[in-house]
């Protein structure tokens, strides 16, 4: 595959577009330029006419009676329909009975060509500017592997001409859906827990911003909105999900929701669809005939950072003896 | 009834009293009024684009704002380490001075407060946080436990200190049975504050600068050399601007406390580096980080041993009898203790933690001229409302402002 087979540019998440050049600054040296004040940045108006009195005064998703989850759901509908000027559906499709996702990424099929990232991001409607990646793929040396991966050897913004590069490694990073997940142990409003099927997500209405899940998650999975959100409308995916790929407002945390919007129809994620290489794997962990138990039960898997004990259900496996 | 009567002329006493002063006062007043606003328009800029304003960033989503919150609930709590040896000791010449430590407390809260309101994106949605209104992730979440301490904390120090000052308005003595369980009361919870604030970072287990045994300990005694070193120069500014006779022997006791705070705050320190530099594990890039920079960003590493070199500077005054029987020396010893331990426990303490982050980059955090500016006018607004408090306290102290129904107005409050 080469460069030319992308249609984007290949760039790393970084949570801020100002992101690679701030990481160059000097400590205490990056002055960020002052605006005129508090009046030049009000939101143009038509956002701003969405306020919503029923919105701003919402329960905690988890505390909404049916009746009313419906009411949030065709008001959501109706907002996103009309920001956008297209037709949004909103749902809010619950677990499925014996279902626990699990998901398998092949280490030794992984070319670094970040499909998947991209899709992601036009699957969850990820801001565009800033930039926001809920994957984020690590390039290593492959020497520097042999010694076991260290993370710092790592490095997200790498851009060859073309992939796979001779020598290199690749390891995609995104929410692993811990089982004890320390970010919502920690999320002083309960914004965040984790859903029966194993799906941990966020109530992004219900987010105030405080980020102690980020500091919290051992894998950099969440991100935050630090500007106004940014998804043009033509590229805006309207099927939507109200704890998935709904627009975030500016000021909360988001992350990878396993795509819940397909996957509780029985669809795989969109990475996983993207992939051109079949790297990645999603399934049924529950379920003794499914790919990702056979995968568990057959191949050499191993999880990142184990020793934290948040028992990810993300796997990384070796697919293959000899790498690509 | 007599009493809310009485506590309304109190109020309007208090407002006469901080509206009226002189020269130096003003001048002082308004510099703190200009840096408010300053910090206002900026806050307003960040309110109206997001926290893009500031230079965190997903790789350190926590930076100027929460270090310096670190910070202040140690001067908070440190403020109060003075009612100890004050009434359980009886050490005379503290005892006057203990009200100032209260006060500060309450202004360095406040502050507390403020910059952690200014650090979250959604600031109108707090009351998620709230009982009834809201759903706290209680007791999961330390910082729901942060936020049930830290309001424990304000609400005791600001009744204290009304009540004391009330009293002492009156002429009246205060009623010990009443104060002293508070007092008391207030010591576990200085010391709760800023440990539940510790375990806030200590609970992080998958960041390993934080993730450490000594972490609360290490804040326990750096903020005894912060909080009491700040309270040193406050009261030699308040002796010299405020006509209140604080004795020199209360001075030196502070001196005396510092020396052992900085004592333990530096052996903690060396048992952390030893922990770290003697093991190099993965865990140890933080500490290099720290002290040596790292991936060619050494910006922190400046800062880390500026840190250390005031602290030790300021041990070696604080323990050196000939230099801490100097006035002059003392106070330099406590400029050099307050701004290490400024640096070492504010930035110090976030910037080494999620650096490299949490999948190994490097990323070279410096607050943002914006961020700065919103930290500059909560201090402003911490200092002013630390002006008026102390501006009402040493007139009822030197007996200017007193509830006598005898034209005697210029006798010392007895209460006091």
């Amino acid at each position: 595959m080469t460069a030319s087979d992308r249609d984007r540019e290949a760039k790393p998440s970084t949570g801020g577009s100002e992101s690679a050049d701030a990481s160059r600054r000097g400590f205490l040296k990056g002055a960020a330029t002052i605006g005129v004040g508090a009046l030049s940045g009000v939101p143009t108006a038509a956002k701003a006419l969405e306020f919503d009195i029923e919105d701003f005064f919402r329960k905690n998703f988890r505390e909404l009676s049916d009746e009313e989850l419906e009411a949030v759901l065709r008001r959501v509908e109706e907002k996103y329909s009309n920001r956008y000027g297209k037709q949004v559906t909103v749902s809010a499709n619950g677990p499925m009975e014996g279902v626990v996702f699990g998901y398998g990424l092949d280490v030794s099929r992984c070319v670094g060509c970040r499909q998947c990232v991209y899709a992601c991001v036009d699957e969850n409607n990820q801001s565009r500017d800033p930039e926001i990646h809920w994957i984020r793929v690590l390039e290593f040396e492959r020497e520097a592997v042999l010694r076991g991966i260290n993370l710092e050897d790592g490095n997200p913004y790498y851009e060859p001409d073309q992939v796979p590069q001779e020598g290199k490694f690749y390891l995609p990073v995104a929410c692993q859906h811990c089982e004890d997940s320390p970010c919502s142990q920690v999320c002083p409003t309960g914004a965040t827990w984790q859903e029966p099927d194993g799906i941990v997500v966020i109530d992004y209405d219900w987010c105030i911003g405080c980020r102690y899940c980020m500091a919290a998650c051992p894998y950099g999975a969440r991100h935050f909105n630090w500007g106004e959100p940014n998804v043009p409308a033509e590229e805006i995916n309207p099927n939507m999900h109200i704890i998935g790929n709904t627009p975030r407002p500016r000021g909360v945390v988001e992350k990878c929701t396993f795509c819940i919007q397909r996957t509780r129809e029985g669809r795989y994620p969109a990475c996983v669809e993207a992939c051109p290489v079949g790297a990645r794997k999603f399934g049924n962990l529950l379920d003794p005939e499914s790919e990702i138990r056979y995968l568990m039960e057959n191949k050499r898997t191993f999880v990142l950072k184990s020793e934290l004990e948040t028992k990810p259900k993300f796997f990384y496996f070796y697919g293959s003896s000899v790498t690509r | 009834m007599e009493n809310v009567k009485l506590f309304l002329q109190f109020a309007k006493g208090s407002v006469l009293t901080v509206v009226r002063g002189n020269v130096t006062y003003y001048a002082w007043l308004g510099l703190l009024l200009l840096v408010i606003a300053a910090g206002l328009v900026a806050y307003g800029n960040q309110a109206a684009h997001g926290l893009i304003t500031s230079n965190m960033r997903d790789q350190v989503s926590w930076g100027f704002y929460i270090g310096n919150f670190a910070f202040l609930v140690g001067v908070a709590a440190a403020a109060v380490v003075l009612v100890v040896p004050a009434y359980v000791y009886n050490w005379g010449p503290l005892r006057e001075v203990v009200l100032f430590g209260e006060l500060l407390s309450v202004a360095a809260i406040v502050m507390c407060m403020l910059f952690v309101t200014v650090d979250v994106g959604r600031p109108e949605f707090i009351w998620h946080l709230m009982p009834v209104a809201g759903t706290p992730n209680f007791p999961h979440s330390l910082l729901t436990w942060d936020i049930l301490v830290l309001n424990g904390y304000f609400a005791i120090n600001w009744f204290i200190v009304t009540y004391i000052l009330f009293m002492a308005f009156t002429g009246r003595k205060y009623n010990p049975n009443l104060v002293m369980p508070i007092i008391f009361l207030s010591i576990p919870f200085a010391i709760g504050i800023h440990t539940v604030t510790a375990f806030l970072f200590m609970g992080v287990k998958s960041r390993p600068f934080w993730h450490t045994a000594i972490l609360a300990p290490r804040f326990i005694a750096s903020a005894f050399c912060s909080g009491p070193a700040l309270l040193f120069l406050i009261f030699l500014t308040v002796r010299r601007f405020g006509r209140l006779t604080i004795p020199d022997a209360a001075l030196y006791k502070i001196g005396e406390l510092l020396a052992y705070a900085m004592a333990v705050n530096l052996f903690f320190l060396g048992t952390e580096v030893f922990t770290e530099f003697y093991s190099q594990t993965s865990h140890t890039a933080h500490s290099r980080y720290q002290w040596f920079g790292s991936h060619g960003v050494t910006g922190i590493a400046v800062y880390t041993w500026l840190a250390f070199t005031c602290n030790v500077t300021a041990l070696v005054i604080f323990m050196v009898p000939i230099l801490r029987q100097s006035m002059p020396l003392l106070a330099a010893g406590c400029v050099f203790a307050f701004s290490g331990v400024f640096i070492e426990k504010g930035m110090g303490l976030l910037l080494p933690g999620q650096t490299p982050d949490m999948l190994g980059e490097v990323y070279a955090y410096g607050p943002s001229l914006n961020e700065v500016l919103v930290g500059a006018g909560i201090w402003a607004i911490g200092a002013l409302l630390f002006t008026l408090m102390v501006k009402v306290a040493s007139a009822i102290t030197r007996g200017e402002f007193r509830y006598s129904p005898t034209p005697d107005h210029r006798a010392p409050a007895r209460g006091f």
